[in-house]
This record gives C-alpha cells, sequence and structure tokens, in this order.
C-alpha cells in the first residue's frame, strides 16, 4: 500500500479514538446530572472539583487518540 | 493550492522553533528561540501580576491585588484539599506551575504567538519535575515506607505480585500522562484553530457562491477560541490539581 494513503487511513481509524471519549464523558455528566437532580444542595461542592477534574481527565485520553491522527498526518 | 502534493493547509508550521539568538556553550546549542522568548514573557506577566498585585495590602483590594489574590486564594485551596497542611510545603512549586502553565497557555492564543506548551519537551520538563519532586521527597520523608504505595491493602495473596506490577506501571506511567495531557490539548486546540483559519482563507479565494459561506467556518473559529479558551484554564488548572495529588502520594503514602 502506499505509505501516504496508508497515513491518511491510520490517520482516520485513531480518530475513531476521540469518538469513544465522548461516550465516557457523556456518561460522566449524564450521571453528574442524575445525582444533581435528585440532591440539588450537593452540587456545588462536587461541581467545581470533581466533575470538571474527572471531565478533564476523561478527556484527556481522547485527545490522546487525536494526537495519534495528527502525528500520523503532519509528523511522519 | 492545485499543483501542491500535499495539504493547501500547514497547522504544523505554527510550532516551529526558529532561533532568535544564536548562543553556542562548549558545543552545545542554548540559543534564544522564539520558545524561550515567551517563555521570558510568561514569566515576566506572571512576575507582574504577583509582584504588583501583592504589593497593595488594601482593605478593600483593586483589581490587580484582587486578581493575585484570588490566585493565591485558587490554588491555596487546591493545595490544601488535596495535600493537606502539610502540603502547604510545596505551595510555591504549585502555584509557579499553576500560574507558568496559565499565562503560556493564554499567551499562546493571542493571534500570531507561539504556545510554549504545545510543545512536548517543555510538558515533559514540567511533569518529570513534578515525577521525581514526588519520588525524592517520598523517599526523603518516608524511607522504604513510600514503597508502600504500590502494595495496597487488603489485597489476596494470591494475585499480590501481579497487582504490584501494575501498580508500578502505573505510577511509572504518570509523568507520561501528566506531560501528554497538556501537550496534546494544547496540539490539537492549535491545529484546530489553524485548519479552521484556513478554511475561512480558502473558501474567500474560491467563487463567488462559495464567499458568502466563509461566515461558517469563522463562526466556527470563533466558538473554538472560546473552547481553547476554556481549555487553557482547564489544563492549568488539571495539571496543578494532579501535581497536589502525586505529592500527596509522596507526603502520605497509602492515604494515611
Amino acid at each position: 500500500m502506499d505509505p501516504v494513503a496508508a497515513k491518511y487511513i491510520g490517520a482516520g481509524l485513531a480518530a475513531i479514538g476521540t469518538g469513544a471519549a465522548g461516550i465516557g464523558v457523556g456518561t460522566l455528566f449524564g450521571q453528574f446530572l442524575n445525582g444533581a437532580l435528585r440532591n440539588p444542595s450537593a452540587v456545588d461542592g462536587q461541581f467545581g472539583r470533581r466533575l470538571i477534574f474527572g471531565f478533564a481527565v476523561t478527556e484527556a485520553l481522547g485527545i490522546f487518540a487525536l494526537l495519534i491522527a495528527f502525528l500520523l498526518l503532519f509528523a511522519v | 493550492m492545485a499543483t501542491e502534493a500535499g495539504p493547501a493547509i500547514n497547522p504544523i508550521e505554527q510550532f516551529q522553533l526558529s532561533k532568535v539568538l544564536s548562543i553556542n556553550i562548549g558545543g552545545h546549542d542554548f540559543s534564544l528561540t522564539n520558545s524561550s522568548i515567551y517563555m521570558i514573557l510568561a514569566v515576566a506577566v506572571a512576575l507582574g501580576i504577583m509582584a504588583i498585585g501583592a504589593r497593595g495590602g488594601d482593605g478593600v483590594p483593586g483589581r490587580l491585588q484582587s486578581l493575585a489574590e484570588m490566585a493565591y486564594e485558587f490554588v491555596a485551596g487546591m493545595v490544601r484539599s488535596a495535600a493537606g497542611e502539610a502540603g502547604m510545603r510545596f505551595f510555591p512549586m504549585v502555584f509557579c506551575l499553576f500560574l507558568f502553565i496559565l499565562i503560556c497557555n493564554l499567551i499562546g492564543l493571542v493571534p500570531y504567538s507561539f504556545t510554549v506548551t504545545s510543545h512536548i519537551i517543555v510538558t515533559v520538563a514540567l511533569a518529570l519535575l513534578v515525577f521525581l519532586t514526588v519520588v525524592v521527597i517520598g523517599v526523603y520523608e518516608n524511607g522504604l515506607h513510600f514503597f508502600k504505595l504500590f502494595v495496597p491493602s487488603g489485597v489476596p495473596l494470591a494475585i499480590l505480585p501481579v497487582v504490584v506490577i501494575i501498580e508500578v506501571i502505573s505510577f511509572l506511567s504518570r509523568p507520561l500522562s501528566h506531560s501528554v495531557r497538556l501537550f496534546a490539548n494544547m496540539l490539537a486546540g492549535h491545529i484546530t484553530l489553524n485548519v479552521f483559519g484556513g478554511f475561512v482563507v480558502m473558501m474567500l479565494g474560491a467563487g463567488a457562491a462559495v464567499k458568502a459561506l466563509a461566515i461558517l467556518p469563522f463562526a466556527m473559529t470563533i466558538g473554538l477560541f472560546s473552547l481553547e479558551l476554556l481549555v487553557a484554564f482547564l489544563q492549568a488548572y488539571v495539571f496543578t490539581m494532579l501535581t497536589c495529588m502525586y505529592l500527596n502520594d509522596a507526603l502520605h503514602p497509602g492515604g494515611h
């Protein structure tokens, strides 16, 4: 296979990982909303610290996949 | 554009390092690059904000003093909640990390500037700083008890060796994920901004019907910029938060 074509195909496959991170982030926020609607008084304590931090760490894994895609596209 | 073999948009160009002042000491390259200049700028801005902001001491603070106090309280709260009062020993280092990463990220958002943290070498240096601090302080404070970190309590003896190996690997992967998280976020953000900006230019250069549609990637670029602003703050926060949590592991291995 032509290496340039293989690069582009690889980049496309790697970008699928970002969709998987989307599932994780959606689950996270969904569960947060679930709990927040049941117990609104607990929201302020948890929102800034736990939720934002958990979101960033989960999103990071999706960004790792995007990083591989970019590496294949531009750096190989 | 039609005659080029590669992509018409080249988003990698913005990350090129260029020497501004060539300094050669004993065969090693200590040149001043554009990255160094922006790092110096970030330090100058941070110094300026904190030095001038902390000077006032007014009971009712003005804007800059308020900003400096809010930054202090924010990071101090983070350190105290993650590492306890013993962690305040590391507050200067954590505060410097937070301000440096935040200001580098924010300066990178200014058009035509350079994002220092979008280079893996910078983020790896910061993450290794944290990692080595954790290991050295951990061993210095707790001696060999530090390695109790890898042996969680309540694990059946049969699978203990496997769990220890997994714990060690996950500990060693910390600087990797710590650095790549910041690097990849900054890289991906800036590449995306560059690509959408390139779309605007491409569409404006095409036929009349396409010209009107150029407003769409422009609006997307505006939206992406606000996202990148959020990501700049968020990544600085997450880097610092994780630093505090790792320092907690050094000071109180095994959670107590």
